[in-house]
């Protein structure tokens, strides 16, 4: 009997103006793969099934934990976290066939590799800091409740991996919508004791054209959240304040 | 004379430190980052930050983290900036809080802390137990700001490949290679501040992040910078053992009560769960009844190398003990989320139900570029902070000082960059930026020109097989003269090296295959100076030497890259504050 393999079908796209093809590999199987190790037995040996050498697959990776967010990718045409999608669970009996491709609603760089650049710019554009004074010695911090570490801490442990924004029906070229991550991070600092200085400024960032009004319900964001955030819970209460901003602003006009 | 500029390399939380003491100074920076700064390693902190502020009413201070870190570290950390970084503590941890980090609170609404390695005392301030990620992600905030503003400028993407030196061996800007369009070119600066991490890559699996190649910092050893104490390696007592890297369970398990055992009966075939106390093994909590399961790192992961390789006692005669939580109340959980969930997700068994499988694996290099109480390495003008340089945490680092000596050497390094380039006289010449370009762009040449037939990711597999059997946990003069001998056969293939890939489009193995060189000159620093000290010191355990020796190795470990191989020489350790004693866990309280 044949040494058991995985059988991998991977999108390539040598830069970010070359045609896609698809390349097929068989890896020997070991037991406890993830996507990341399968991508990096390839490396060692870069070779299709049809014998053809080839080059090792470009993809973004760093912690191989599931919190520097850098892997996220379409795998079995789902959008997840190559670290953390195990061989084992994808392939079930080991007959199918794993497909791997790049996120689709970012530009490719090459193969697997994304410009997720986007997502910073939208944290500039809506001030997602703590606007304080300087960082010499300025005592503690503004006490707060565990009930408010409670609520924010989960906010804050968004990775940037952009999957809320690949699933979201509303964010593509023509809503220019900023999409859940961006919006999660302006609940978390108008919540802060001290970020909320700048609340109004955030809710007026997110009122116009591509702002939090683009969200069209479909909740796919949290569904395929990797790190499970309140992502739906956090556009109603933005969605509200913006609301309310806009006719507080419109009053004082 | 225009504003200083400086060039800060490598954006996990010392990096942006240096950055926003900079920025906030009034100087402009350049920071350079081969992932978005975001992704950095310190993202994989997990534990937390150690401050003395004694919100416990235990009685802790700045003295006592002050000594524990230097006892924990068996003296050989200078004593000098020990006591500035523990000094600094208190007000680095406000400053986080002010900064929004959202840590855990006492119902009062003041700051949580829980117990780590090494102390007795209650010092760690957590953000349940993905504290790095927090601390990062503060930071990146800050720095962001500063770059809305136009102070700071990001080059993400790029990857450092050497400084640039004028005619008097002062630095002058970098080379470095974009990681999208290939493109390499330098930059200049009249300081930089070298924030690139450790070097778990070297070890082929550790719990370190890809990019932590130390390859950085070795091109700068290569250059002419001292290397010191690289053979100080730590190994973590509590990994998951992977395919691909160890996962880190933190030592916040402990710290919340987990306890490490194994079966009594190496033959126990029964569930954990079922195994009643009596026939368990708490071989920590006996061998050590003062510290228990926070022994310092080095001395649990002995312990537990002990009972796997020489009682025999590893689960199912595999080498894995169990890390056990399950007898923890839902609060204690709670705070422990984040990593239960990585066990969950990448072992499959839930930790609240079933005792975790560890392994130690390879976790922080306590050497780095040597650097002066400043921060400043031999190099004029070359700065260096955080895990990337030596300072601190002498031969063996305790647990949660990690982030807060990223974070001081960050604090330190950035003012004393701009200190320096304000007083530095003009460059010579173009300042050696033609010269180094032209050499960087030889070494590309001579890669892509390469038609021989090794793979470089095979090398590599080869170079952390050997670096892992004989330059970890227990180490043997011949083991070591076998992994050195390894290591330059290593280098005499990769002069054979085929690239599959010689694109010049975002060309990964390419920048890889340069990263496998540097790792392979610096694992020959860490396997030579691990040869040459015969003596037991924290991290570094050699059987046939199992005592320290303070008379002969009560010195700093440097290394200069003479003739295309280290060169050793040795230094007195700052033992101006505390005298050094015997340093012994099991003692009883």
């Amino acid at each position: 009997m044949a040494a058991k393999t995985i059988k991998v079908e991977i999108k390539r796209q040598s830069g970010p103006d070359g045609a896609a093809t698809v390349e097929k590999f068989e890896i020997p199987y070991r037991p406890n793969m993830n996507i990341t190790s399968l991508l990096g037995e390839i490396a060692c040996d870069p070779v299709t099934v049809e014998g053809k050498a080839t080059t090792p697959i470009t993809y973004d990776s760093n912690c191989l934990e599931e919190i520097c967010g850098s892997c996220a990718m379409l795998i079995n045409g789902k959008a997840k976290m190559a670290c953390s999608a195990l061989v084992d669970k994808l392939n079930g009996d080991g007959s199918g066939t794993i497909t791997l491709a790049p996120l689709s609603k970012f530009p490719v760089v090459r193969d697997l590799s994304v410009d997720r650049s986007v997502l910073f710019q939208n944290l500039k554009a809506v001030k997602a800091w703590v606007p304080i004074d300087g960082t010499y010695d300025l005592g503690s911090g503004p006490r707060q409740f565990p009930q408010l570490q409670e609520e924010l801490y989960p906010l804050s442990n968004c990775i940037s991996c952009t999957i809320c924004m690949e699933v979201c029906p509303q964010f593509n070229d023509s809503t220019n919508f900023v999409g859940a991550a961006t919006i999660a991070q302006v609940k978390l600092f108008n919540n802060n004791p001290t970020g909320a200085v700048l609340k109004a400024e955030r809710l007026r960032a997110l009122a116009g054209d591509g702002g939090v009004q683009e969200c069209g319900f479909a909740q796919n964001c949290v569904e395929a959240c990797p790190k499970q955030l309140p992502l739906t819970e956090a556009i109603s209460d933005v969605s509200r304040d913006v609301m309310f901003q806009q006719v507080k602003d419109f009053f004082v006009r | 004379m225009a504003a200083p500029r400086i060039i800060v390399v490598g954006g996990g939380l010392a990096g942006l430190s240096a950055v926003i003491k900079i920025a906030e100074a009034g100087g402009t920076v350049d920071l350079f980052s081969i992932v978005p700064v975001k992704r950095s390693h310190s993202v994989c902190a997990q534990g937390g930050i150690n401050a003395a502020k004694d919100l416990k009413g235990e009685g802790d201070s700045v003295l006592k983290h002050f000594d524990d870190t230097v006892y924990g570290g068996d003296f050989l950390a200078n004593q000098t900036p020990v006591k500035n970084m523990t000094a600094q503590g208190p007000a680095i941890v406000d400053l986080l809080d002010r900064m929004g980090v959202p840590f855990n609170r006492t119902p009062e609404g003041l700051l949580d802390f829980r117990r780590f390695g090494g102390t007795l005392y209650q010092r760690t301030a957590f953000a349940g137990a993905t504290t790095g990620q927090q601390l990062l992600y503060a930071l990146d905030e800050q720095v962001r700001r500063h770059e809305s503003e136009g102070k700071v400028t990001k080059y993400e993407g790029w990857e450092f490949l050497s400084a640039v030196l004028d005619a008097n061996g002062a630095c002058r800007g970098i080379c470095a290679m974009d990681l999208r369009t290939m493109e390499t070119r330098t930059f200049p600066a009249d300081a930089i501040i070298i924030c690139t991490g450790g070097n778990g890559a070297i070890f082929g699996k550790s719990t370190n992040s890809v990019v932590c190649t130390g390859s950085a910092q070795s091109a700068l050893y290569q250059q002419g910078a001292y290397y010191a104490n690289g053979e100080f390696i730590q190994v973590h007592p509590t990994a998951i053992p992977g395919e691909d890297k160890l996962r880190l369970m933190s030592e916040s398990a402990r710290g919340e009560g987990g306890r490490v055992w194994v079966p009594r009966d190496k033959n126990d075939k029964r569930l954990a769960r079922s195994i009643p106390e009596a026939d368990r093994w708490y071989f920590l909590e006996e061998w050590y009844p003062k510290y228990g399961n926070l022994v310092p790192r080095d001395v649990a992961t002995r312990a537990i190398f002990k009972v796997v390789y020489e009682h025999g006692m590893g689960i199912d005669g595999q080498p894995m003990v169990y890390l056990d939580l399950t007898h923890l109340p839902k609060e204690r959980l709670h705070k422990l989320e984040g990593i239960l969930e990585i066990y969950e997700k990448f072992v499959g068994d839930d930790p609240r139900e079933v005792p975790m499988k560890i392994f130690p694996g390879m976790h922080y290099t306590m050497g780095g570029l040597w650097v002066d109480f400043e921060q400043q390495t031999n190099i004029p003008g070359v700065f260096a902070a955080g895990e990337a340089d030596y300072s601190i945490h002498g031969a063996n680092r305790l647990g949660a000082n990690s982030l807060l000596s990223c974070i001081y050497g960050g604090f330190v390094a950035g003012p004393n960059s701009l200190a320096y380039a304000k007083s530095l006289a003009a460059q010579p010449g173009d300042g050696g930026h033609a010269a180094e370009l032209q050499r960087q762009k030889e070494k590309n040449n001579g890669l892509l020109a390469s038609t021989g037939t090794e793979n470089p990711f095979k090398l590599w597999r080869e170079l952390g097989e050997t670096m892992t059997k004989h330059a970890t946990i227990i180490r043997y003069n011949s083991g070591l003269d076998e992994a050195d001998a390894k290591i330059v056969e290593l280098l005499g293939r990769y002069k054979h090296i085929n690239l599959s890939d010689k694109s010049q489009w975002a060309n990964t193995s390419f920048a890889f295959t340069r990263q496998l060189e540097n790792m392979l000159e610096l694992g020959r620093v860490i396997v030579q100076g691990a040869r040459l000290r015969d003596e037991s010191r924290g991290a570094h355990f050699k059987p046939d030497f199992p005592e320290r020796n303070d008379e002969k190795f009560l010195k700093t470990t440097k290394a200069s890259f003479a003739d295309k191989a280290p060169k050793f020489e040795f230094e007195e350790v700052d033992t101006s504050l505390i005298v050094p004693r015997a340093r012994n866990y099991a003692a009883s309280a």
